[in-house]
């Protein structure tokens, strides 16, 4: 009983953790309409800065300063939303699809600095000695993962609340006109490159947040965390739950995970041993799948958007 | 020095063939075409099919062509990877990308596209494995040019770029003395303008596809040739072959070639000074410094 409980709990924080960086891309993908191809770049920018910040020191490697678990979660962030800041920089006033491309190349280069650059970010062995917050102090293993679950949830609420509030206040509904016609926001005296540059900004150090707490949470970081396929599960997540709906990308998250958590269970269950070294393969074309069906069938994803008017202020009789 | 500047050429050209094909259809299509590069493998891939076919059926095809390690029955599997490949482009567009570009904008195409990419690849694990290939596993003994700096050419690499370079000139004449390069120009300056003028839409960017197609297998045979063939091998040459058309500036032919020949040469330069394991990262670096120096590429146009 205490195993399936703690499974689940374990479940439930990875898709907590998850469901935070859906919501910082649906701020940009489904609200602002700003493609991220490089989602695994911020998430592991702020996974990176989190464990150098908050590690313990050791020979030979950058970090290991020590520093209290909060400082170490903001820090991470920070890095993320400094990353993000110089891609958007850059990208935002060009056609759409070069910020797709260069985000696409800021993982690229982020894998392969993560891989070759041992005395900053560890190579292919990642890096470890992270004490996880209060871990000390609690003991139990099993209280720790329930405690640590509580955390990755009141995050999540808060990502969620904040997150609603901006979508639903004037500046959320100028990042939704910038989104529908530019022309039409820049002619009211608003600037869209500004604009997406801070939704940009914004959405990035949410997926940096996602990012740090990952790494707590495994208190472990290494390339192989940040694979590829972590965008496309994450973007996965969002065009199922529905973009520009916050429940939806929350909803979405929990769905795709346990859709991919299932399907590799079955694969390593159920398949022929000589399948099981292409068990990743499956799961990635059932992926690649979900992504194109959705456009083709249903892009408005599960939960739609809901496009409320803004309110008059006084309602005429 | 020179040794990397050889080998640079070397992949610029085939980097080249590479982007002449996504800055076509990203011209055309107005979308940044994520799963191009995976025709490159699923042309490496059909030519290898092929080639074993091939010389199954008739042996005497399974020669050497002179120096080169590439054999007879290779060269036709090249011409059939070409068809294959231009014909899944054509396909795949039918199949996925139309209906996409009927209903919604050019930044749902960029996310099928990546969508589509994963499932190709993924594909092509499944069938072939993860291991990676060769067209021939005799020994292609490099040249000595000179020995003092000491400079190695394998045959197949000097057969490469010639081939490439061939092929982009017949490409050049196609584009500047047939009517069918005229209206392809056409179209991808003004597609309205075009479809009054009596080309229709639809064939023009079937024809795209195609040739899209035929450049992507050429260039991923050229590179399994000198190389190797892998099922990760489009992942390893979309961010190149973007840079390419990036620095050329997108819907710029020839700046594709020249992009593609620069990302080549810089990339093989840069390791005189880095470690291999950064290569990867150079595209990146290169379309950073484009996009700082001069946002519209060489030879591109602003355009929203």
């Amino acid at each position: 009983m205490i195993g399936i409980v703690s499974y689940l709990a374990f479940f439930a924080t990875m898709a907590g953790i998850l469901a935070i960086a859906v919501l910082g891309l649906n701020l940009q993908w489904g609200n602002t309409g700003l493609f991220n191809g490089g989602v695994v770049a911020f998430f592991g920018a702020g996974a990176y800065g989190t464990m150098l910040l908050g590690g313990h020191p050791e020979a030979g490697q950058f970090g290991g300063f020590q520093l209290p678990f909060p400082i170490a979660f903001a820090g991470g962030i920070v890095l993320a939303g400094i990353a993000a800041w110089i891609v958007g920089i850059l990208t935002l006033r060009l056609r759409h699809d070069y910020l797709a491309i260069a985000t696409f190349g800021v993982a690229v280069a982020f894998e392969s600095v993560a891989r070759n650059a041992e005395w900053l970010m560890g190579g292919a062995k990642g890096l470890r000695g992270f004490q996880r917050p209060l871990e000390a102090a609690i003991g139990d293993n099993f209280a720790y993962a329930l405690f640590f679950l509580s955390v990755v949830l009141i995050i999540l609420a808060i990502v969620f609340i904040g997150l609603e509030r901006v979508v639903n206040s004037p500046y959320g509904r100028v990042l939704r006109a910038i989104r529908e016609d530019e022309t039409a926001a820049r002619s009211l005296g608003k600037s869209p490159s500004r604009l997406r540059l801070e939704a940009f900004v914004l959405g990035s150090m949410i997926m940096g947040a996602s990012g740090g707490l990952y790494a707590a949470f495994y208190a472990f970081i290494s390339p192989q965390d940040l694979a590829p396929i972590l965008t496309f599960q994450i973007w996965a997540m969002l065009i199922v739950g529905g973009a520009g709906n916050n429940r939806g990308a929350v909803l979405g998250t929990f769905l795709i995970w346990a859709t991919w958590t299932a399907s590799g269970f079955l694969l390593a269950r159920f398949a022929p041993t000589e399948v099981q070294l292409y068990t990743g393969s499956i799961q990635y074309i059932l992926i690649g799948s979900v992504i194109v069906g959705m456009l083709l069938w249903r892009p408005q994803g599960l939960l739609p958007e809901r496009i409320r008017p803004a309110s008059t202020g006084t309602k005429v009789p | 020095m020179i040794q990397n500047l050889l080998d640079g050429v070397l992949t610029g050209s085939v980097i080249s063939l590479g982007a002449i094909g996504l800055t076509l259809i990203m011209h055309m299509l107005r979308f940044a075409n994520f799963s191009y590069a995976e025709l490159l493998a699923i042309g490496a891939y059909t030519a290898l099919v092929f080639d074993k076919l091939i010389e199954v059926l008739a042996p005497a095809l399974g020669a050497s062509i002179g120096p080169l390690s590439l054999t007879w029955s290779l060269s036709i599997a090249i011409l059939v990877s070409m068809l294959v490949a231009g014909g899944s482009a054509i396909l795949i567009d039918l199949l996925i990308f139309k209906r996409i570009r009927e209903n919604a904008d050019a930044l749902s195409m960029v996310f099928a596209s990546f969508g589509v990419a994963l499932i190709i690849r993924n594909v092509i694990t499944l069938i072939f494995g993860l291991k990676t290939q060769l067209y021939s596993n005799d020994i292609a003994f490099a040249v000595v040019v000179s020995r003092d700096p000491l400079l190695l050419v394998k045959p197949d690499q000097v057969f490469v770029l010639i081939a490439a370079i061939v092929m982009m000139v017949i490409f050049h004449l196609v584009l500047t003395r047939t009517s069918f390069g005229y209206a392809l120009r056409a179209t991808a300056e003004n597609p309205q303008l075009a479809q009054v003028a009596g080309v229709r839409l639809s064939t023009m960017i079937n024809r795209v596809w195609l040739i899209g197609g035929i450049m992507a297998a050429a260039a991923g045979v050229f590179y399994g040739l000198t190389n190797q063939i892998s099922p990760l091998m489009g992942h390893t040459f979309v961010l190149p072959v973007f840079a390419a058309t990036i620095v050329g500036g997108i819907g710029s032919v020839y700046g594709a070639v020249i992009g593609g020949f620069i990302v080549g040469i810089a990339s093989g330069l840069a390791l005189l000074v880095l470690p291999s394991g950064y290569i990867p990262a150079m595209p990146f670096l290169i379309i950073l410094a484009v996009l700082l120096l001069k946002p519209h590429g060489l030879f591109g146009e602003a355009r929203e």
